[in-house]
């Protein structure tokens, strides 16, 4: 069962990718899209099977596939490793996947090359897939890449679009800068453990709390040092703040994918790493507030951004953004269970708001700016109460998934008496009202009010077909019903047998927590949407009256805090100015010019000399000996 | 087996092909046979490399299928074998030849039957290189293979030929002539060639610094290193598309080979002395050449480049004299031979159809060859060290060595990752991604179905070293547990 869990989606990949060389035609692509979905859908069943019979007596599988690599005393091997935190991740990415998948039939419907994304997407779920189902870093590592590059050729799915091309590129560096640090930290771990199996490290990481390792000439403590590298890798992977860039221009990719792989799974992949190498994070005090400051700071500053952006898709991936904020600063106060318990939730109800958002800009024909929406919610009904049940999850409305699960993690910030904890508690309730402020700005700019579409476009406005909308109503189950469902396992009393030790949990005493503080989260989202919706329902001149009088803030936070600018002066630029410099004048001028093409034309300069006494007329000679023999006598004469 | 002289034949063959070649009148209508005489005589030989690799014992660290024959007085002796590391080398290059072959059915326009005889000639240099027992029957074999090259390049290249190739010659024989010193000494201070008696001899510290400078020379231009390197990019831009293959593919690792044969074994104190020059050079290679292949505008060029950066892995793991430094080195070797020697292939093919090498001449070729773009795509993600295909095995294997040597270095090498995705990237974009709005490549074609067969071994082989090295990895584990074994009891 666990083995089809994971191959299915290859086979998928692997059908899709051979039918994807045929000429393309209808029955070629319906095949292919019934089979990648079925497999999939069958994957997700499994999974959330293998979840469910775990509930309350959790076991842990393990399967051992064959050797990958062998060397001297390191030895790795491709195997399946399932305990309590791999379960959560599959239920995630099968579940989602799988109504991805569906979803994909309807809005790829007028795309000619069908087959190529649905491999695609299955190359992307089964590198997840191994990712999650690692039992040691290196296979950790390829699903790492392996996610990476689904995700670079999914964005760069349009490849006639230049934008697209770019934004893919840059995904894949940004990324690549992240694993730079993992490797790094892979490196440390088989330096200090002998080993990258998850089990040694893990079981030996007390007796090395003390080790020092000498990193660039810096002893540093070995688990502190494992941490912080791991941790940049995390960083790029879920797009925190500074390794961020690449995640807003990744909506250049097709909705479908936004929804899966930058909202509910591979953008989660960082706190998964973290959360899985809990028992090391937990042993260090440094690298865990690291963790809650990157943490808090992006959740904040994505928040801001995200308060006046005008691409639809865009207002939603920095909400991504600053929701993964959130994940990371509640493990990096050690509450590990909260975070996974965010993941889950955020998994179903942003890729619900995704979707919602790519069935709007299937109904607008491809519009994606929500200055030129309004009023549609006439024409698409189901759209609208779906994307409404998507953002009051989203803000944290009373028992929705996302009230438990943020409310616990704020709740975990103020209870925390760790470094940053109350950094993290203030910026996380203040994001508080930004996200429920920009959610519901984007709600009514699209749905509600009058239309600033032109008239003609906004008559052929339609709702989306029901292959696009059962997988929203599906989501929609999931973003409402599963925190309260799931709250007592993830962290409430089950919480110790249903994670079963794949995860440090802290036992505070029961603290009591004020009524007030309880539900201040969900009050300070209700005042976002208040503020919404006096600001863009009712009285419409606001926001430019707002803009105008803080122009200054208004450009910054526009212009995304000036990041990418900053980048491409500091990195791109010089980049290939240095690489023209060592290439002409390095190579061209001084390599070149005073070795092999220098040598060579000094001996020409040396034989033209040379050639040059030799004339060939007896004379010259005759007077060369003449003039050397009196030399000779010479020196016979007087030295001797 | 052991009676048969299965390396003479595997050395001797090519010649064989040479002179059936020369009994066939070169005219246009015959090139054909050609053409076939020599394919056949190449994949004859690949089949009877893969009876070596087969009843290779995997488990013996020591020279197998040994020959030794009577040839100048006692000392000096035709003297050939393979162990766990040349084999692989061998089957290397009995595999590329005929994919060479293959692959100039169309684009040599003239004296189609030098240039086979040319090719299969150099193929008898190289698999003499890796066989050799003997050190001055290596070294034959190694200047050898000069001539052919040079050749291949200075009648079949491109406009600047003669330059490029004369660069090429001249560069690497004048490195190599302190080594045929060294050689020369060598013979008379242990009064053998014999290259096992050789590697159990204990040189003198002095000497053992000047023999490694000698032998250092030589490798140091063939590898290339940097600052050494500038030959190779001009060699590669003006070689035909099957003289890039093999050059690639295969002579860049002759010095690799020698590396670890000659430098590290017989004179490890020497190179323990010399390593942290030999990573401060590799690693300015790594992020040097990387550096320059991002602004490149020719995608040959761009190519060279990079292989230069992927050799100075190679050198960074030999030096690191643990057992992860050498295997990944020589998979690195192994992979770089299949990936380069792949991705010269490709701009063969694209230049076949449109004769420009020119980056910006190209754009949205997906459009018009899927297949093309595929086996591109596959090869540039090994070029980048992607896990799952062989550029990453030797790649990780490496750096985790180097960051057990010295943290500063494995962390300079390992931005050699970053840059090498953004060069590759960068390449396969403005190639193959956009739109087709070029008139001369509205009608470009797709893979033949020639071109596909060469392709597909080189797919499966990236992958499948990727994936499971696992037979690679142990068929090299013993004999480079000897190096290390004799390494360390010299060093003692």
């Amino acid at each position: 069962m666990i083995h089809s869990i994971v191959l299915l989606p290859l086979f998928g990949f692997v059908i899709s990718c051979l039918f994807s060389f045929f000429k393309s035609d209808q029955t070629i692509d319906r095949i292919t899209q019934i089979v990648t979905s079925l497999f999939i859908s069958i994957s997700a069943i499994l999974s959330f099977y293998l979840f469910v019979i775990n509930l309350s007596d959790p076991q842990v599988y393990k399967f051992t596939l064959f050797t990958w690599i062998t060397s001297g005393d390191l030895s790795v091997n491709w195997s399946l490793y399932i305990d309590a935190v791999t379960r959560v991740m599959l239920v995630v990415i099968t579940s989602v996947s799988a109504l991805v998948h569906i979803y994909s039939i309807g809005y790829m419907s007028h795309d000619d090359s069908k087959p190529r994304f649905m491999g695609y997407l299955s190359l992307f779920t089964f590198a997840m897939i191994m990712l999650v189902t690692a039992d040691n870093f290196l296979q950790l590592f390829f699903g790492w890449e392996g996610v990476g590059l689904a995700s670079y050729l999914l964005i760069g799915f349009w490849y006639k679009k230049p934008s697209a091309n770019a934004a893919a590129i840059k995904a894949f560096i940004v990324n690549r800068v992240g694993d730079f640090g993992l490797a790094l930290g892979i490196f440390t771990i088989y330096m200090v453990f002998g080993s990258i199996d998850y089990q040694v490290v893990f079981e030996n990481a007390e007796k090395f709390n003390e080790t020092n390792f000498n990193f660039i000439g810096y002893d540093i403590n070995a688990i502190t040092l494992i941490c912080f590298l791991l941790f940049i890798g995390a960083m790029g992977k879920s797009a925190q703040l500074f390794l961020h860039t690449w995640l807003p221009d990744a909506m250049e990719g097709p909705t479908p994918v936004s929804a899966l792989i930058h909202a509910a799974t591979m953008v989660t992949a960082g706190v998964f790493l973290v959360v899985r190498c809990s028992p090391l994070f937990d042993l260090s005090v440094e690298a865990s507030s690291f963790v809650t400051l990157v943490g808090a700071s992006t959740a904040f500053f994505a928040a801001t951004i995200g308060l006046v952006q005008n691409d639809i898709k865009r207002v939603i991936a920095y909400s991504t953004c600053s929701q993964l904020g959130y994940m990371f600063f509640a493990a990096g106060l050690g509450a590990y269970g909260a975070a996974m318990f965010h993941l889950f939730t955020h998994a179903f109800f942003k890729a619900l708001l995704f979707l919602g958002a790519g069935s709007v800009i299937h109904s607008v024909h491809e519009e994606q700016d929500i200055r030129k929406m309004g009023g549609i919610y006439i024409f698409t009904p189901l759209t609208h109460a779906m994307m409404v049940v998507g953002t009051i999850s989203l803000m944290g409305f009373p028992f929705t998934s996302g009230f438990y699960s943020k409310d616990a993690i704020i709740e975990a910030a103020y209870l925390s008496d760790a470094m940053f904890s109350n950094y993290a508690y203030f910026l996380g309730t203040l994001g508080v009202v930004m996200t429920s402020f920009y959610s519901w700005r984007l709600m009514f700019l699209t749905f509600n009010g009058n239309t600033r579409m032109e008239e003609q476009k906004f008559r052929e406005v339609h709702e989306s077909p029901y292959v696009m909308l059962i997988p929203l109503f599906i989501l929609a189950i999931g973003a409402l019903s599963f925190g309260y469902i799931f709250k007592s396992y993830f962290i409430g009393g089950a919480s110790v047998e249903f994670w079963d030790h794949s995860i440090a949990i802290h036992h505070h005493e029961h603290h009591h927590i004020p009524f007030l503080i309880y539900y201040l989260p969900a009050m300070l989202g209700i005042l976002g949407f208040i503020i919404a919706w006096y600001m863009y329902l009712k009285n419409t001149k606001l926001p430019a009256a707002v803009a105008s009088l803080n122009e200054p803030l208004y450009k910054f936070l526009l212009n995304k805090w000036y990041f990418d600018e900053l980048y491409q002066y500091v990195f791109v630029i010089p980049a290939r100015g240095i690489g023209k410099f060592f290439w002409k004048i390095i190579d061209g001028y001084f390599i070149d010019g005073f070795g092999p093409n220098g040598i060579a034309s000094m001996v020409l300069k040396i034989s033209e000399k040379a050639r040059s006494i030799q004339t060939g007329f007896i004379y010259h000679y005759a007077f060369s000996i003449l003039i050397g023999l009196s030399f000779l006598i010479t020196y016979f004469i007087f030295v001797i | 087996m052991n009676e048969l002289p299965i390396l003479s034949i595997l050395l001797i063959l090519p010649v064989i092909g040479i002179l059936l070649l020369t009994f066939i009148s070169s005219n246009s209508e015959s090139d054909a046979n050609l053409k076939q005489t020599a394919l056949w005589v190449s994949f004859l030989n690949f089949i009877i490399s893969l009876v070596v690799l087969f009843n290779f014992n995997q488990l013996d660290p020591n020279f197998q299928f040994v020959e030794k024959y009577y040839w100048l007085g006692d000392t000096i002796s035709y003297q050939v074998g393979v162990d766990g590391i040349s084999i692989l080398f061998v089957v290397l290059t009995t595999f590329l030849v005929p994919i060479c072959i293959l692959a100039s059915y169309n684009n040599i326009k003239f004296s189609m039957k030098e240039y086979l005889i040319a090719f299969l000639a150099l193929e008898t240099f190289m698999i003499g290189v890796f066989i050799s027992m003997d050190l001055i029957l290596f070294y034959l074999f190694f200047e050898g293979g000069l001539i052919p090259m040079f050749l291949i390049i200075g009648i079949w290249g491109g406009e600047r030929r003669i330059y490029s190739t004369f660069k090429f010659f001249l560069y690497t024989l004048a490195g190599s002539v302190f080594m045929l010193l060294a050689v020369i000494f060598m013979y008379w201070e242990v009064g053998t060639s014999s290259i096992p008696v050789l590697l159990q001899h204990e040189f003198s510290y002095d000497a053992q610094i000047i023999l490694w400078l000698a032998f250092f020379a030589s490798f140091v231009v063939k590898i290339p290193m940097w600052p050494f390197h500038t030959w190779l990019p001009d060699a590669h831009v003006e070689a035909p598309t099957a003289g890039s293959v093999i050059l690639a593919g295969v002579l860049l690792k002759l010095a690799g080979y020698g590396f670890i044969r000659f430098s590290i074994t017989m004179f490890p104190d020497a190179s323990h002395y010399f390593a942290p020059m030999i990573y401060a050079l590799s690693i300015i290679a790594i992020i040097f050449t990387s550096l320059i292949a991002l602004v490149q505008e020719d995608m040959k060029k761009l190519i060279a480049y990079s292989s230069v950066a992927h050799m100075g892995f190679v050198t960074l793991g030999i030096f690191t004299f643990t057992i992860q430094g050498i295997e990944g080195a020589i998979i690195q070797m192994i992979s770089h031979g299949i990936v380069s020697a792949a991705l010269f292939l490709c701009v063969g093919v694209v230049y076949d159809r449109i004769h420009t090498r020119e980056i910006e001449r190209y754009g949205g070729l997906v459009n018009r060859m899927p297949l093309y773009s595929f086996s591109f795509m596959i090869f540039i993600l090994a070029s980048l060290g992607l896990p799952g295909t062989s550029g990453f095995v030797g790649e990780f294997l490496v750096l985790l060595s180097i960051f057990s040597v010295n943290t500063y270095f494995a962390v300079f090498a390992t931005t050699g990752v970053v840059l090498a995705a953004t060069y590759s990237l960068w390449l396969y974009r403005k190639i193959i991604f956009g739109q087709l709005i070029k008139d001369d490549l509205k009608d470009i074609l797709d893979l033949s179905s020639r071109e596909i067969i060469i392709f597909v071994p080189l797919i499966l082989l990236t992958i499948l070293i990727g994936i499971y090295p696992i037979p690679v990895l142990e068929l090299i584990e013993p004999s480079s547990q000897l190096t290390l074994e004799i390494i360390n009891g010299k060093m003692n």
